[in-house]
């Protein structure tokens, strides 16, 4: 039975066309995954169905949703088909709920504003619905608060609001973007096994062609506003036919190619690192507490080695980063770098040597400087800068694949991928030898993330040089790096060359974080 | 763009433009009174005292025959630069203040500085401005200093927490790498992102410096006679309030529309420059 039809939905917003009919339909107790990168319009689809659009957004065509015409209902009707028979999951869990009220009052809260019931009896209810979203109150009591909970944990509530009146349909829009792999695979799991019993019809919004392609019955690609190609997931994946789905697929599973160079001396010696954050006290009469961020972290980056760091959220990653940049003092062990010790007295001609690229591209610049003076600012570490400084931003940016003329704009005139290599080339104006990816591509688009990961590749042998590759996201790790280092807790549990730690993984956590991974089969794979 | 969105859209301008015509209208009387006044603000001319409006004297005159325009429009001059030196202490102390308390946040240095600034908060500002007076004598410049010095801790504060939300940016962590340190990050970073905030508020202290000034100047302890003072002309004719009450209102009209104008603009500039912020500093 078909639950929700989108029929030639045209949708504009202020005259400005978003999307162009616009056809998906979802049945009861099937997984519609709707793919496409950011400006595809995929969310402003789940938004129309829900008619919770921006101001001055105007549809045409046809959204029927059990049975009724969404288009030509009134505000008060539509109130009363959002909550009771579409739920909706969003991206963040962080926003997505009320810091003020308690998880219980958040989800009875839904229940109240649909039906006429008493308090205790809506609050009854709640605890039904969050023991179905595996929140059960015995463990996680009602009158816990957000803040008291983890993201997974928290995205449970706003999925146990969206199911407490048992909607026919469930949105979610990138349900796991915000979270860690491990939770991921957790949430998806909750997700597909809700569907399947309470025969609910979802619509699984995402950018991660892997995610849907493990979920999903069926699957619509999006672009630039238009459904470019749909069909049953396994088909489809062997069937593509438009060059978009096609780059997309490929992108998804791309392989950079790279230089392979023999090993040769050690550029970076990590030893024992520790590193402690003063915690406020306990109470009255506790002592000063202290975390251990980074606790007896050793490794070793060779001349012209790519060395990937893998963890999830909060394992130390990001200090580890500040640490060997020389902008953290550690409590216990050495960084040495080039055959110094970093930290005070390191010189700056070799804090030349080490450059970073930061994750988000929208925040690494500031906004009032124009490119050639942010891709220039590594000059800082010379004593004097040098004449043809200009000329050598020129040159770095072409190399990273911009125009030279780049140079007298503004970065908000470039999109994400632009500025990520603009980020490149900042890094890499002084010539540095170790060139730390602080999730450099995570942030990225798909397509744009191969595009990226190609330019790192050839880099490197243009350059020389070596790269300390941080990520969470384990397919980019195993492409792009001949070791693997894998940190949990702030301890690194497993390291070795990147297709035996991805092979055959010796630690527990290793072996979690790589089954929750999720992964597109090659094609060999679903013949079989 | 719907009905709704244009006369939001046209109501945000108007405020601004409303604004700024009438803080212009008096920053011109001011800076014309510095070559022109219609009539010599000493010359008395008692023949001719409290008489109404008129052709001649478009404000009437005061009770000594003075022409009220013309002691607006000098006056308007004290009002401007009191607020104006006011706010400029405040800026030029507050914001490297606030810069330096969120640049080391955290430190002794940080919460010296912002301790200092709950103290300087916690007294009544016209009353210490009252006792500043007091005791270094009634004067402009008196005055001046006393407003400046309760303008420091709102732009101190402002500045910090402005700055405190750009320190977790990954471009300063960038300019860290590139070995640059706390102060230079300050001046280079920092300050340019925090402007915004410091234009509006800028605004906003300034119109409360002109009421600062007037409340002194009205209790006798701001501008000194002869220097007209709109507070002045206040306390002077409000024992003839019933006999020439253009007396009262005129200088009172002159104050309420410099403020009504300085926060208009403070409120248009805010709505003007917040989006930009918020798109340009993401």
């Amino acid at each position: 039975m078909t639950l929700l039809r989108i029929d030639k939905l045209d949708m504009n917003v202020h005259g400005l066309p978003i999307l162009r009919e616009v056809r998906l339909a979802v049945a009861a107790g099937q997984i519609v995954g709707v793919i496409g990168e950011s400006g595809s319009g995929k969310s402003m689809t789940a938004l129309s169905v829900m008619q919770l659009l921006p101001r001055g957004a105007h549809c045409t065509g046809r959204i029927t949703l059990a049975g009724q015409e969404v288009l030509t209902l009134s505000e008060p009707a539509l109130c009363r088909v959002r909550g009771r028979d579409a739920g909706m999951v969003f991206q963040e869990p962080m926003t997505a709920l009320n810091p003020l009220q308690t998880i219980g009052a958040q989800v009875a809260e839904t229940i109240l504003v649909h039906e006429r019931v008493t308090r205790a009896e809506a609050m009854e209810r709640a605890a039904d619905a969050l023991t179905r979203a595996e929140l059960p109150p015995g463990r996680f009591p009602m009158s816990r608060y957000p803040h008291e909970l983890s993201g997974g944990q928290r995205q449970r509530v706003v999925i146990a609001m969206a199911i407490a009146l048992r909607p026919k349909l469930l949105i979610a829009d990138e349900p796991t973007t915000a979270l860690d792999v491990i939770t991921q695979a957790e949430i998806l799991d909750l997700l597909k096994r809700l569907v399947r019993e309470e025969g609910m019809g979802l619509m699984l919004i995402s950018h991660d062609l892997a995610v849907v392609a493990d979920m999903a019955d069926e699957i619509v690609i999006m672009r630039d506003g238009e459904v470019v190609e749909s069909g049953a997931t396994g088909w489809l994946l062997d069937n593509m036919r438009h060059p978009y789905s096609r780059a997309l697929l490929a992108a998804s599973s791309h392989q950079p190619e790279r230089p392979v160079e023999a090993l040769s001396d050690v550029l970076l010696d990590v030893r024992g690192v520790v590193r402690d954050y003063a915690i406020r006290r306990k109470g009255w009469w506790g002592g000063d507490g202290a975390f251990r961020a980074v606790n007896d972290v050793s490794f070793q980056l060779r001349k012209g080695e790519s060395l990937g760091l893998v963890g999830e959220s909060g394992c130390g990653k990001s200090t580890l980063t500040r640490a060997i940049l020389g902008l953290e003092s550690v409590q216990g062990g050495e960084i040495r770098a080039f055959g110094h010790s970093v930290g005070r007295g390191f010189p700056n001609a070799l804090r030349a040597g080490i450059q970073v690229v930061f994750q988000d591209p929208y925040g690494s610049f500031n906004p009032r400087w124009k490119v050639a003076r942010l891709v220039a600012e590594p000059f800082h570490l010379m004593a004097a800068r040098p004449d043809d400084w200009r000329d050598r931003v020129a040159r770095v940016l072409t190399d990273v694949g911009m125009e030279p003329d780049a140079m007298d704009r503004y970065i908000h005139e470039f999109s994400g991928g632009q500025r990520q290599r603009i980020a490149i080339a900042r890094a890499l104006i002084l010539r540095p030898e170790i060139l730390i990816l602080d999730e450099a591509v995570s942030a990225l688009d798909v397509s744009i993330r191969a595009q990226i990961l190609d330019l790192l590749a050839r880099l490197q042998g243009e350059y020389g040089l070596s790269y300390l590759f941080i990520s969470h996201d384990l397919s980019v790790v195993q492409s792009i790096t001949d070791r693997v280092l894998v940190m949990q807790a702030g301890e690194i549990v497993e390291q070795g060359e990147t297709a035996q730690v991805f092979d055959a993984p010796q630690h527990d956590y290793t072996r979690k974080l790589i089954a929750a991974a999720p992964r597109l089969a090659t094609e060999a794979e679903r013949k079989a | 763009m719907s009905a709704r969105d244009a006369i939001l859209a046209a109501a945000r301008g108007r405020s601004l433009l409303v604004g700024a015509l009438l803080t212009l209208v008096f920053t011109g009387a001011a800076l014309v009174s510095l070559a022109w006044t219609p009539y010599d603000i000493t010359a008395l001319d008692i023949a001719n005292k409290m008489t109404l409006p008129a052709p001649a004297h478009p404000l009437g005159t005061d009770h000594f025959g003075r022409d009220i325009l013309s002691m607006i429009m000098v006056g308007a001059r004290t009002s401007i630069a009191v607020a104006l030196v006011a706010v400029g202490i405040g800026m030029g102390l507050g914001v490297p203040l606030g810069l330096a308390a969120a640049a080391h946040k955290g430190s002794l240095l940080d919460e010296v500085i912002m301790r200092g600034n709950d103290l300087v908060f916690a007294f009544p500002a016209l009353l210490i401005a009252i006792m500043i007076t007091a005791v270094f004598g009634a004067s402009a410049v008196n005055a001046i200093i006393a407003i400046g010095i309760f303008n420091i801790p709102v732009f101190a504060r402002l500045t910090r927490s402005g700055a405190l939300s750009l320190w977790t940016r990954d471009y300063v962590l960038a300019a860290r790498v590139a070995g640059k340190g706390a102060a230079r990050i300050s001046v280079e970073h920092i300050l340019p992102n925090v402007t915004n905030l410091l234009i509006v508020q800028g605004t906003i202290q300034f119109s409360l410096g002109i009421l600062a000034e007037a409340g002194l100047s009205y209790v006798g302890l701001g501008a000194q006679p002869p220097t007209p003072s709109w507070g002045r002309m206040l306390a002077d004719s409000q024992t003839m309030i019933s006999l020439a009450p253009h007396m009262t209102i005129f200088p009172g009209m002159a104050i309420l529309l410099t403020v009504l104008g300085l926060n208009l603009t403070g409120d248009g500039l805010r709505d003007l420059l917040d989006p930009q912020l918020r798109r340009a500093g993401r």
